[in-house]
């Protein structure tokens, strides 16, 4: 199952960043984006995520996945067009082929969102 | 008292394994290595390809392969009687090379052989046709295989694979006429989504279209030569 690898991809990226915040904060959230026109299922990497991350540092966090539809441009016809995956990737109108992806390759983490210990402020 | 944050981080989720690949990237133009990242299903012949390859080239271009595969060694060793370095990397459960892998068996050539020795690095990837596709390892240019017998409608179905690839092998023609297949068909099917990917049909039995991929080899290696590469520092 090859979303346990992209898991075990996002979590090293996110420990990447982590690791150079001073206070090592508790993350709460990760959002991403993943792109329809990639080899990522967002369902099983929510499940990947949630097994792999279990006595990590990111134990207890949330993925949230914003999905992005694969679109393309046409040069021939000057107009966006949205392909069929697995059917049809040319573009319907002038059968040129799907060159310009404009949205769908995405694989990124958008924000993560985190909680941090402050000193309470004194009178 | 607990306070939320936001970071925005906006970066790739494989940021971690992009950066290890313009490591290995960097090491391979440093000695003058040019890499190539074959990638198929299991069984599309990728081994047997490198046989051809290996015996019919070796003596004009210095060849070293890194070979992927889940848990043997059967492969590197069919590859280990053209007298080339061949580096075994098992990936126990995972179904791809990634550039951690493959700096790890990089690693290993550089310290068993010099490397500014060798033109060409020949890395064999796990028989997948979904995950390679996004797990860069530090290769100059994907090569993807396709059999004949895998049927033609495999890049619609894995579009990311065949959208990628720079060259494309449509192996075991000698088995087409049996097959039923339809060459012109896989053709159109990818040039849907690839309209500039070198489009090659070959046979490792007959050697039918070999010498076409030889001179695509030939050609791919003059043409990283002649850019002028990057004298980055790299550890």
């Amino acid at each position: 199952m090859h979303e346990t690898d992209m898991t075990k991809a996002l979590i090293l990226t996110v420990k990447d960043w982590w690791e150079t915040q001073p206070d090592r904060p508790q993350i709460s959230q990760v959002y991403l984006t993943v792109g329809q026109f990639t080899c990522v299922e967002p369902v099983s990497l929510q499940f990947a995520f949630e097994v792999q991350t279990r006595n990590t540092f990111l134990a207890g966090a949330e993925l949230v996945i914003q999905e992005t539809p694969l679109i393309a441009f046409c040069h021939q016809c000057q107009q966006d067009y949205r392909p069929e995956i697995g059917i049809q990737y040319a573009c319907p109108d002038c059968r040129s082929p799907m060159e310009d992806i404009r949205s769908g390759r995405e694989l990124k983490i958008e924000r993560i969102a985190y909680a941090t210990e402050e000193a309470s402020i004194s009178q | 008292m607990h306070q939320t944050f936001d970071a925005a981080l906006g970066i790739n989720l494989l940021h971690a394994n992009q950066a290890g690949a313009d490591h290995n990237r960097a090491h391979f133009d440093q000695w003058g290595i040019t890499c190539l990242n074959l990638m198929s299903s299991p069984g599309a012949g990728k081994t047997a390809l490198l046989e051809k390859t290996l015996a019919a080239l070796n003596q004009e271009i210095k060849i070293a392969v890194i070979e992927g595969d889940m848990t043997t060694e059967l492969d590197a060793d069919r590859l280990r009687q053209y007298n080339v370095p061949v580096i075994a990397i098992n990936t126990g459960r995972s179904c791809h090379l990634d550039s951690k892998m493959v700096a790890g068996g990089m690693h290993r050539l550089a310290h068993d052989y010099d490397p500014t020795e060798f033109d060409l690095v020949l890395v064999e990837n796990v028989g997948n046709l979904v995950c390679p596709a996004e797990f860069e390892v530090g290769e100059h240019a994907k090569v993807a295989l396709l059999s004949v017998t895998e049927g033609e409608d495999k890049p619609l179905k894995y579009p990311v694979m065949f959208q990628e690839a720079d060259c494309l092998l449509i192996t075991k023609t000698d088995l087409a006429p049996y097959v039923d297949v339809d060459l012109e068909q896989i053709v159109a099917n990818v040039r849907q989504m690839n309209p500039d990917c070198v489009i090659i049909p070959v046979s490792a039995k007959t050697g039918e279209g070999l010498a076409t991929w030889f001179a695509w080899l030939r050609s791919y290696l003059e043409q990283t030569k002649a850019v002028d590469r990057p004298l980055s520092t790299v550890h």
